[in-house]
């Protein structure tokens, strides 16, 4: 790949990178009377938190965000002092120093008081993000190559095809490789075990902005859980390589209000209805999180 | 090679000449040299890959690469060839088995022959891989292969094969590697140069021996399973007979953590000796440096399922993972702690090894901070599988440990052929190269925690923005890459002649007491180590030289 093309390719982008990226902003902002769980340009941290783990991620992201700051700030300095004061013109002399006991206890007994402040929030999350509650409604998800399966089992399980939408399909507003043509759909405030698993190859079902990360495997089931806290729109993409169409395997979450998502059960069960016994495979071989 | 007046015992010089002198080599120069030559080479393809996925990635959209598999491909390959064929051989085989001997006042390896085959079986490796993107649809699987994607099911054509056989074969070659430097090391020894007084390069290869010897079977294993499933029907990995995907994720973590220190341990021991070269100081905390890595190695096979937090392990497996990890911070910031004391005091010169031993230090600490980051199992939900964890694992374990390969390729370049590098020229290299890679993998922090996952040839127009700078910063890094090349090439074509010390007194290592170039042989009369402290061979008493 000669040097020249890839600079030149670069260059040309630019004004149409930014172009795309100003407008984006603009058609950012006009979508966001509802909210919207999806990344901006040029962001630079998280996206908006919109359940209960995702706020917590956020505020333990920004404990470590502060310690993790002065660590660098902190050899940074050390570094800068160094170069300026150490160089060979300003100390032709070096000093023979190879041991200081004291200073090696230090710098082993903070950086361990340092990840015990760490610890302590890590495994507070861990433990609330990873046991399920007391759930108000289970959500079965399937990965395939490459489109998710939606399966509702306390709804008169019904369970459909979440199939992306292709470039040239995409109505206005809906994002490209994030939307679908069938959304899942769950009442706002309601707690919600998802239980996942793949027919194919390993996938995996995120959410960024509710906080969701869970591998699809083929033969196990696995359980997590989330509360989207106000109605919306979340996106996320499929989190494990699966093949050829891995980066066109979006996910799309509608949380509706309770009443609003009751019509749409009723809708979705007649809509469906043909699908209600395609097998939405949950293998035998081991529910391994919802065991516990 | 000619050393004239340097070499007392001209017959020692007589060794085979032209390709016989390489092919057949059990000289631990040359096949050092073979090494260096094989991950350059190497380099050059997996650098190449690097930049054609950043340039697909430079605006949304499938710009060129139009068959995605083909995309899998290159981001497949490129980290196989960076791990195995560009890293691993240019820190172990290159310089490790250049300097180990000449460290620890040894005549050569201790088994000279089957130094010659772990060089040959690297190539080979090198070759099979390559083939492996050739021959069928190549393995688009990512470098961890993980199962099913990698069954036969959904890769029915023999590239996972040669790829499954490259890794067979190269681990092999650095099995044999790995025991033959940990007897070098146990067994070689000059008189005087005891354990606690050897060059923490030395014991940095010496703790990555022992990764390797322990890593690499279960590796072998895990990949003879996947041949067995894929070609004689067993069912290791299939769920259909009663396999498990999940075994192999924990048996490759069980390797690939390991792995990652596999590659950065020698690192350490590289910038640890330069280090103390240019701050004309000792290693502070020798003691606590080398035992910093003997404990890093051995948590380290502890820690593999901080890789899998999302497959459905247990919460009480990801609490323990969460914290064995945060563990390694601690002998973690020994090293980086006492390198800073290294220099403190010092009287230093930035020579382009210096520049490099600090940069190495700013990507190691970057590197470091998000690893604390991403060991804590319920935050890892954010970032597992996104662009956090590519910027994460370049700059604490990639682009780090290129930097020390250039570090110490500047550093001993004078005693490897005699001809010292020009330093203007390699000063300017490293600024460019020092530029382009924070270019490149910092924005990818933004658009990982904006949760832009990895692996993906295409994504949504929000993250254009990041992943153009970020495309920007790969130009930038191949102008460095290649000015790297040209500073090669200027070296050996027309470098100044290397005295056997360029460096001064800082450089109290025992290489530095033999002429430059390095004859063919060296220290065939064992030097006395006598006196000194730890670490530096010549503290005190002047060990006697070869002669
Ligand atoms: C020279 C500059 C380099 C550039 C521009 C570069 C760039 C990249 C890119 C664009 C990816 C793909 C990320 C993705 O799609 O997920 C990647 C992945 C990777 N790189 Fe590099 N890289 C460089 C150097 C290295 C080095 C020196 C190493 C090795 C030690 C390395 C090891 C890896 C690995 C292991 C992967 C993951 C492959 C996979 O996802 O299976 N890279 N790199
Ligand atoms: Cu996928
Ligand atoms: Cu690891």
């Amino acid at each position: 790949m000669p040097m020249r093309d890839m600079i030149r390719r670069l260059l040309f982008s630019m004004p149409m990178v930014c172009a795309a990226v100003v407008a984006l902003g603009i058609a950012g902002a006009a979508a966001q009377e509802g909210n919207v769980g999806e990344a901006r340009p040029w962001q630079m941290g998280f996206q908006d938190a919109f359940s209960p783990v995702m706020q917590e991620i956020h505020q333990f992201h920004a404990l470590l965000l502060v310690i993790i700051t002065t660590i660098v700030v902190l050899v940074l300095a050390l570094l800068g002092f160094i170069i300026v004061r150490f160089n060979a013109k300003r100390n032709p002399v070096p000093s023979k120093t190879s041991h200081n006991t004291l200073l090696e206890v230090v710098w082993t007994i903070v950086p361990v008081i340092v990840l015990v402040v760490i610890a302590i929030p890590s495994l507070k999350l861990l433990y609330h993000s990873g046991r399920t509650p007391q759930a108000d409604l289970t959500l079965k998800v399937t990965g395939h190559q490459w489109y998710w399966t939606y399966n509702y089992p306390d709804q008169g399980d019904f369970s459909f095809d979440s199939i992306p939408i292709p470039e040239g399909d995409l109505k206005p507003g809906q994002p490209r490789l994030l939307a679908v043509d069938n959304p899942v759909v769950v009442p706002v405030g309601a707690t919600v075990q998802v239980l996942v698993n793949s027919d194919d190859v390993i996938h995996s079902w995120a959410v960024p902005s509710l906080g969701l990360k869970k591998d699809a495997t083929p033969g196990r089931t696995n359980e997590t859980w989330f509360r989207a806290d106000v109605p919306g729109v979340f996106y996320g993409m499929c989190s494990e390589l699966c093949g050829v169409n891995h980066y066109f395997m979006p996910i799309e979450v509608h949380a509706l209000p309770k009443a609003e998502f009751d019509a749409w059960v009723e809708k979705a069960k007649e809509q469906f209805a043909t699908n209600s016994h395609s097998p939405v495979r949950l293998a035998a071989n081991g529910s391994q999180d919802a065991a516990r | 090679m000619a050393h004239g007046a340097a070499v007392a015992h001209g017959e020692h010089e007589h060794h085979p000449t032209g390709w016989k002198r390489w092919v057949y080599s059990t000289n631990h120069k040359d096949i050092g040299t073979m090494y260096i030559v094989l991950s350059m080479i190497a380099a050059l393809v997996g650098g190449l890959m690097s930049w054609a996925i950043r340039l697909e990635l430079a605006e949304p959209g499938i710009q060129f690469i139009h068959d995605t598999h083909f995309y899998n491909v290159l981001v497949t390959a490129h980290g196989f060839i960076m791990v195995f064929f560009v890293v691993m051989p240019a820190m172990i085989g290159g310089f490790g088995n250049w300097f180990v001997p000449l460290m620890i006042g040894a005549p050569d390896m201790a088994f000279p022959r089957m130094n010659n085959i772990s060089f040959w079986l690297t190539a080979a490796g090198f070759i099979l891989l390559m083939l492996s993107a050739v021959v069928g649809e190549g393995p688009g699987t990512g470098w961890t292969v993980y199962p099913p994607l990698s069954s036969i099911a959904f890769h029915p054509g023999p590239s996972v094969d040669f790829g499954i056989l490259a890794l067979h074969v190269a681990g092999a070659g650095s099995i044999l590697g790995a025991i033959n430097f940990i007897v070098t090391i146990f067994n070689m020894r000059a008189p005087g140069m005891t354990m606690h007084r050897m060059p923490l390069f030395v014991w940095s290869i010496l703790v990555t021996a022992f990764l390797l010897l322990l890593a690499l079977p279960v590796l072998a294993g895990a990949l003879t399973m996947l041949l067995t499933d894929r070609n004689f029907g067993t069912h290791f990995y299939e769920v259909a007979g009663g396999g498990d995907p999940l075994l192999w994720q924990h048996l490759f973590w069980f390797f690939g953590h390991p792995e990652v220190y596999i590659i950065i341990l020698p690192a350490f021991g590289i910038i640890s000796q330069i280090v103390s070269t240019f701050a004309k100081k000792p290693v502070f905390g020798y003691l606590g440096m080398a035992y910093a890595m003997v404990s890093i190695g051995v948590v380290g096979f502890v820690v593999w399922a901080h890789h899998m937090f999302m497959t459905g392990i247990g919460v009480n497996a990801r609490a323990y993972f969460t914290v064995a990890t945060l563990i390694i911070a601690v002998p973690t910031g020994i090293k980086i702690f006492s390198w800073l004391a290294t220099m403190w005091g010092g009287s230093i010169e930035f020579k382009a090894p210096m520049l490099y031993a600090m940069g190495f230090i700013w990507l190691f600490v970057m590197g470091g901070v998000t690893g604390v980051v991403l060991a804590n199992g319920g935050i890892d939900t954010a970032f597992h599988d996104t662009y956090y964890v590519v910027a994460h694992f370049h700059y604490v374990m990639a682009i780090a440990a290129i930097f020390a390969m250039f570090g110490a390729w500047y550093y001993w370049i004078g005693k490897m052929t005699g001809r010292q590098y020009p330093e203007g020229l390699a000063r300017v290299q490293f600024w460019v190269f020092f530029i382009g890679v924070n270019v490149l993998f910092f924005p990818q922090h933004f658009l990982g925690l904006a949760g832009m996952p990895r692996r993906i040839p295409d994504y949504p127009d929000v993250y254009a923005g990041w992943n153009f700078v970020s495309s920007i910063g790969a130009a930038i890094t191949m102008a460095g890459t290649l000015l790297f090349y040209y500073v090669v090439f200027h070296t050996l074509a027309s470098g100044r002649k290397a005295a056997s010390n360029p460096w001064g007194e800082g450089a109290t290592t025992l290489e530095w007491t033999v002429p430059s170039p390095a004859p063919f042989h060296t220290h065939e009369e064992m030097p006395v180590i006598a006196g000194g402290g730890h670490g530096h061979s010549h503290g005190h008493g002047m060990p006697r030289p070869a002669e």
